[in-house]
């Protein structure tokens, strides 16, 4: 019948009952929408440097955001981290798992200073379809991902500034991406108090 | 050898890469976000998601063409029923009905039941007015353009009007009218 639809429908958006999460879209939607995020911002701004700053990562700050109480309550029961290395190993795995399908590829502590840490990834999801022209030098759209991020760590509790980066691979003809974290003094403070 | 008939939406969506869709409303949603801290007219945002739509458009419908086999349709029936079943289905993994049919057949309407664009979101009373899938018809738009089903001149964005006020009450439908097309054939 026309018009007649199945589906309880519901005044208010909260009173809708949360989905799995198992719904899925085509890579290729994804990928158009990310790059017309990216082009708009283009026109938006003029130098990169605030393009990456100021627009994508605070487009994925948004996303974070909501990612992290979204994944609190359906993956993790409510229970929130409050170590540095547990917040790490969430983003890590069940943020990265729910967003982009597989764990990061890997997790390290910086060896340089005591702040940073370091998540890998061979190829962003995001960056699969892009190619940064010389002109742009080290643009890297990954820094929507960065956003992501600092969005999750940041409404966690865990304050920190957080940097997307092409690292290049012997053998490798495209960069490995690398996400730099470098938490706030207090979040160190604290977790040393914390022990 | 016979060429390979047109594959139905679901078997084209089990087989292409697939992303979890709430990566996919959680970035649409800071798109329009943005826009509206950047535009902050209701209209020029609708504007602008259309736009984005249009250009998202032009280039999915090779993607469409390519991987759904679909031979070209004889009247816009069959062209807003392959849209519909197909494409909405190949691209957000999510089927669409066409209805509303005018008398003519150059109007009708498709509707989604599950649109992940509009999952977790909510109007503010500020921003009444505004189309929130409007990418959605600027995609319908862009890709019936390249494959020469043209309007007979400029649209204005009456002409596609995006029922959101369904948006407050009925979260799970969404309304397209594609009027005033001229059909080539």
């Amino acid at each position: 019948m026309i018009g007649v639809s199945k589906i309880k429908q519901y005044s208010n958006v909260l009173d809708k009952p949360l989905s799995k999460g198992k719904q899925e879209v085509s890579l290729s939607a994804f990928a158009f929408l990310f790059s017309e995020l990216v082009q708009y911002n283009q026109t938006q701004v003029d130098n990169i440097a605030e393009l990456e700053r100021s627009r994508l990562e605070d487009a994925g700050y948004a996303v974070g955001a909501r990612c992290l109480e979204l994944l609190c309550h359906r993956e993790k029961g409510n229970r929130r981290e409050t170590r540095l290395l547990g917040i790490l190993s969430f983003v890590h795995s069940t943020v990265w798992k729910v967003l982009f399908g597989k764990v990061a590829d890997s997790l390290e502590k910086g060896t340089e200073h005591e702040d940073e840490y370091m998540i890998s990834e061979k190829e962003l999801l995001v960056n699969r379809f892009i190619s940064i022209p010389k002109d742009m030098g080290t643009f890297n759209c990954g820094a929507f991902v960065a956003g992501i991020v600092r969005g999750v760590l940041d409404n966690a509790g865990f304050p920190a500034v957080v940097t997307a980066h092409f690292v290049p691979m012997e053998g490798q003809q495209r960069p490995r991406t690398t996400i730099l974290i470098k938490f706030a003094e207090e979040v160190l403070r604290r977790e040393a108090r914390v022990g | 050898m016979a060429p390979a008939g047109p594959r139905s939406g679901d078997a084209i969506f089990a087989s292409v890469e697939r992303v979890n869709a709430e990566l996919f409303t959680l970035t649409y949603g800071a798109i329009v976000r943005q826009l509206l801290t950047d535009l902050e007219e209701v209209d020029e945002v609708n504007k602008q998601l259309d736009q984005m739509g249009y250009n998202i458009g032009i280039r999915l419908v090779d993607e469409f063409l390519a991987k759904s086999n679909v031979s070209r349709c004889v009247d816009f029936k069959e062209t807003a029923e392959v849209s519909a079943k197909v494409g909405f289905k190949m691209f957000l993994g999510v089927g669409a009905s066409v209805t509303n049919w005018d008398a003519e057949g150059t109007c009708c309407s498709i509707v989604l039941e599950d649109n992940p664009l509009v999952d977790f979101v909510e109007l503010p009373d500020t921003c009444q007015g505004l189309y929130y899938c409007n990418v959605l018809s600027g995609v319908i738009r862009g890709a019936l353009e390249m494959v020469s089903v043209c309007p007979p001149m400029p649209l204005s964005p009456s002409l596609f009007i995006v029922f959101l006020g369904l948006l407050t009450s009925l979260p799970c439908l969404f309304d397209v009218y594609i009027c005033s097309l001229e059909l080539p054939f």
